[in-house]
């Protein structure tokens, strides 16, 4: 039987604001000693309050912007309960029914909503004493995070690679997060389904259940985690059994998934409005004072980079993967003018000999290369040794000359250059071909 | 009237995290039955196209800058002073074995 | 010494040097120490800090410009035990919190402290503010110093009792379904409790979100209006909080300038006590005398007050006591009483997946209705005069097996709450068993100014003085 996999993502991104979502703590706790970065809101003390952190929408408004999204006129904070002891107040203030951003689009895949939550706390597992405990630090309670959540429009990995890559990078060019997986300010859940491949008919209907897949914490196993699922649930289909609508994580020792919670569990996590956090309108006027503050996006740059400067795909690539580098290259491009170096020059320097992590500003760069494109002949020595070699092996060529035909110096001279890869200096390499050949 | 028995009540008391003993679910039962009874009422009001009113200040987009505010952070010793259960500076409970149910 | 019965006399005194504010708190802590054993009305007493704070007082009294940025100075203040003072245990009256001392002072201490006043206690209360009796409390129920065998009223009965007793000058509680209105009712002081939005929450231990007040009490009105002068506006921590603006009062509006009462018809239909009626009859009558204008309103949906208060309520408790789980701070789960968990349980229900619709949604519908039903009654009328509690204070026990019986009764404070309006506990004569009576008024939003002006009114014209009960 033939399958195809109904896959849709949910992305949760960490902002990197100055301060939390809701108090005046420091929202960057990587690597910070634990429970230092607290205050009665973030650690849920009693009669704590929260009050919203102005930059975390704007920072979300312009990242649904960024994804095509509607924005909702009218917003609202939601309290999802739910008893864990890494989450303090026991229920994470998020959005339920009115989320900032709906129906965006990237490529072929639709995004159905963004929504903005705050961040638990973390739970350490060790052996304390000999009892095995849960340490719990709360430094990073309440930073800011964005939920993202796609239809199930993805059939296989290298889509949803190329996707997380992009949300990824639209996340830095906005400066709302560093979005790293490896260090937890991008995690991703995946919930899978199989869709049996009816030969001719192109079935309209969703699977009639999915599987959540957690604990997928790098790009390097997020492959190799998604395909694992894929095969256990085509063994099950195949065997003519039915797969259980259950939550499974991914061991990256046995590269397998494995059971967290089945269905039974349900979740009901009554959800009610906030009172404590006004709602919020967004006006039209917000909305395009924020469009204005988003730069040039990824996927805009790649085509305009094609067009503009007729670069490679894989240079392109590399360069808009970092948008310092995008702008590095255009800032050089544009100090350039004038001189013999083309944008593709610049290009292959930087993509190639990574010349710009020399060299700090662009315009030291171009100055370089000018200086460089001076000095680039080869040495008296090795044009010497080219000489040499080329005369030995081209014994005929040189008696030729002797002989009298003058022409068949130009072959010599391009030997030599084949030789020196073409850096020889043509007036020198002439020299020293005469003098040898007329000894 | 609306039917709520022991199990209706140890499945809510499982949701709000309460381990109730079983006098505590025998004295709860007809109690909630007769209050659930009793709030049921609301359903003869007519409702239709009323907005729900969860908050009665009428204020939105209250928000604050993006301030670090070092003023109220507690330090680590004030973090962990209302518990004994602390080790390294970390809050400490029993390993928790199961997954959270969220995220 | 003669304790002075409001901050004026106090402040006076102290000016005029007839006693120094050590003398002050030497006075109110031997009162305590008589007098509390029998009513149960302190959890925590704070010799130390008092002492230490009137002690800067006596120290502060030599500048000159002391008084003017200081409302309280010298003011003897008792913290319901839900307000967190930092470095002082806070209980919420329950056992989960039996030995929690705070790391912070929440806004409302803070301005009270910065305002110049002297904490003396923090006060007992049902437990989590859970309670219209003072008999919730896990320390043991409060008694109400007109007679101990009566209940004080609650949740705030600590408070309402350490003023009427004479243990404090004033006090501080909280109201989120007539938390400091009944207890004041109950004790013949009297109680505010403001518009919701006009006070910081913050540092007061949460019971319902959408509903829950900063109250206070006094023995007069003028009192009271010094208090929620300078513990209002905004202080950046709670989002609800706006900084005061009077609503343009009716009377301000209407070319007749005359202030116009209300009566709701639906407050005086069956289960009203012949007796508190009566008294609420005598007090519309003495308004009338006065050239007030009294005007039969209608207050619709009032019969549905109470049980859209229970599910909002519950709902709102039982997300608010989600956080009390041993790890952080205080105790497990299993020490909170039984109508902690009654309500935990009640709430979660109403907000539980199948449910949500039909209770909880549908409440914050009919609240909407109760809102409007308020609006349409406010666009006739200044303020609405009402009973606090259905009937006079009763015994030690009497209600305390029905839970339901005991919810029944919050119909006319709860309101008030569901729609953020303020309202205005007033004292006035006692029962035949010479216990406190009085009345309520309630006003739109931000109309403290038209409560205490008619409050002052009334209070004038019946010639009422303060007195302790005991």
């Amino acid at each position: 039987m033939k399958y195809t996999p109904i896959i849709g993502l949910e992305v949760h991104i960490e902002q990197s604001t100055n301060s939390k979502l809701f108090c005046g703590c420091p929202a960057d706790h990587f690597g910070k000693k634990a429970n230092t970065q607290t205050c009665p809101v973030c650690l849920g003390l009693p009669g704590a309050l929260p009050y919203l952190n102005s930059i975390a929408v704007e920072n979300i408004l312009k990242f649904g912007l960024a994804f095509g999204c509607d924005v909702n006129e009218f917003s609202k904070f939601d309290r999802k309960h739910y008893f864990y002891p890494d989450l303090p107040k026991s229920y994470q203030i998020s959005q339920y029914d009115l989320p900032f951003c709906k129906s965006g689009k990237f490529r072929d895949i639709h995004i159905r909503r963004i929504h903005l939550e705050e961040d638990t706390g973390k739970l350490v597992h060790q052996t304390v004493n000999g009892d095995k405990v849960s340490l719990i630090d709360f430094n990073r309670s309440s930073v800011p995070l964005m939920e993202m959540v796609t239809e199930p429009d993805f059939h296989d990995t290298d889509t949803i690679v190329i996707f997380l890559k992009e949300v990824q990078l639209i996340a830095r060019y906005l400066e709302i997060s560093n979005a790293d997986m490896e260090k937890g300010s991008m995690r991703l859940e995946a919930n899978i389904s199989l869709q049996t491949q009816n030969s001719n008919v192109k079935s309209q209907n969703l699977p009639d259940y999915k599987v959540e897949l957690k604990n997928i914490n790098s790009f390097k196993f997020l492959e190799k985690a998604v395909n694992a699922e894929i095969i256990r649930q085509q063994e099950i289909l195949d065997k003519g059994e039915k797969v259980d609508n259950e939550t499974r994580g991914y061991d990256e020792i046995k590269q397998t998934t494995f059971l967290q919670r089945s269905k039974e569990d349900a979740k009901d996590y009554r959800y009610f409005p906030e009172p404590d956090i006004p709602p919020l309108s967004i006006g039209k006027s917000q909305i395009s004072n924020l469009k204005s503050q988003i730069p040039e996006l990824p996927e805009k740059k790649r085509k305009r980079f094609e067009s503009e400067y007729k670069l490679s795909k894989d240079s392109i690539d590399i360069l808009v993967s970092e948008k310092s580098r995008a702008d590095y290259f255009e800032e050089a491009v544009k100090i350039g003018q004038g001189s013999p170096l083309s944008a593709k020059n610049i290009a292959d320097l930087m993509v190639n000999k990574k010349l710009d992590h020399e060299y700090p500003e662009p315009a030291g760069l171009v100055k370089k290369i000018v200086e460089l494109t001076k000095v680039v002949y080869s040495s008296n020595d090795d044009v010497e040794n080219a000489v040499k070699s080329v005369l030995m092996e081209n014994v005929k060529a040189v008696r030729d000359y002797q002989n009298g035909n003058g022409n068949v110096i130009g072959f010599l001279i391009g030997m030599v250059q084949k030789e020196l890869k073409g850096k020889g200096n043509t007036q020198t390499v002439r020299e020293k071909l005469l003098e040898k050949i007329q000894k | 009237m609306t039917q709520i028995n022991a199990d209706d009540v140890s499945h809510v008391a499982k949701l709000a995290n309460l381990s109730l003993t079983d006098t505590e679910i025998k004295k709860f039962t007809p109690q909630l039955t007769k209050i659930i009874d009793y709030i049921s009422e609301l359903s003869e009001v007519d409702t239709k196209d009323v907005e729900p009113t969860s908050q009665t200040t009428g204020l939105t987009n209250v928000t604050r800058s993006d301030e670090v505010v070092t003023g109220n952070i507690l330090t680590q010793d004030d973090a962990l002073s209302g518990t004994d259960n602390a080790h390294n500076g970390y809050f400490k409970v029993p390993a928790i074995l199961s997954e959270r149910t969220d995220k | 010494m003669k304790l002075p019965l409001t901050i004026k006399e106090t402040q006076k005194g102290l000016l005029e040097k007839e006693f120094s504010a050590v003398e002050l708190v030497d006075s109110y802590l031997s009162e305590i120490k008589k007098k509390d054993k029998g009513l149960n009305a302190f959890l925590t007493v704070t010799e130390d800090e008092a002492y230490k704070k009137a002690k800067y007082i006596d120290n502060s009294m030599l500048k000159a410009d002391f008084f003017e940025s200081h409302s309280l100075f010298g003011a003897v203040v008792a913290y319901k035990d839900l307000f967190l003072t930092k470095g002082v245990r806070t209980t919420a009256g329950s056992r989960v919190l039996s030995s929690y001392v705070p790391a912070y002072s929440g806004t409302v201490v803070k301005k009270m402290e910065e305002a110049g006043a002297i904490m003396i206690g923090k006060t007992n209360c049902d437990a989590w503010a859970h309670g219209a009796s003072g008999e919730n409390s896990d320390y043991g129920p409060t008694k109400n110093p007109w007679n101990k065998e009566y209940v004080p009223g609650g949740s705030s009965s600590g408070s309402a009792v350490a003023v009427s007793a004479g243990m404090s000058l004033i006090s501080v509680g909280t109201d989120t379904g007539g938390s400091v209105r009944q207890p004041a009712n109950f004790c013949g002081v009297v109680g505010l409790k403001p518009t919701y939005g006009a006070i910081s929450r913050y540092g007061v231990i949460a019971m319902a979100s959408s509903l829950d007040t900063v109250g206070s009490f006094g023995h007069s009105i003028e009192d009271v209006e010094t208090i929620f002068n300078t513990i209002k506006g905004e202080d950046g921590l709670d989002a609800t909080v706006r900084n005061f603006q009077a609503s343009s009062s009716k009377s301000q509006t209407n070319s007749k300038s005359k202030i116009t009462i209300g009566v709701a018809k639906e407050y005086f239909a069956g289960g009203l006590d012949k007796e508190v009626e009566n008294n609420i009859n005598e007090a519309i009558k003495i308004y009338k005398k006065i050239g007030i204008d009294v005007k039969e309103i209608s207050l619709p949906h009032t019969k549905y007050t109470v049980p859209v208060y229970y599910i909002v309520m519950s709902g709102e408790v039982s997300s608010n006591l989600g956080k009390f789980d041993g790890i952080r701070y205080g105790n497990g789960r299993d020490t909170f009483g039984a109508e902690a968990k009654r309500r935990i349980m009640l709430g979660t229900y109403v907000l539980s997946a199948g449910y949500y619709d039909a209770f909880y949604l549908k409440a914050q519908k009919v609240r909407s209705k109760i809102i409007e039903d308020f609006d349409n009654a406010f666009s006739q009328i200044d303020a609405i005069i009402s009973p606090v509690f259905p009937t006079p204070p009763f015994k030690i026990g009497e209600k305390s097996d029905d839970p339901l019986q005991m919810y029944l009764a919050d119909v006319y404070t709860a309101g008030a709450n569901l729609a953020g309006i303020p309202g205005l506990s007033v004292p006035f004569e006692f029962s035949k068993k010479g216990l406190p009576l009085g009345f309520q008024l309630l006003g739109p939003r931000f109309s403290e100014p038209t409560l205490f002006e008619l409050g002052k009114i009334y209070h004038k014209a019946v010639g009422f003085v303060p007195k302790t009960a005991i």
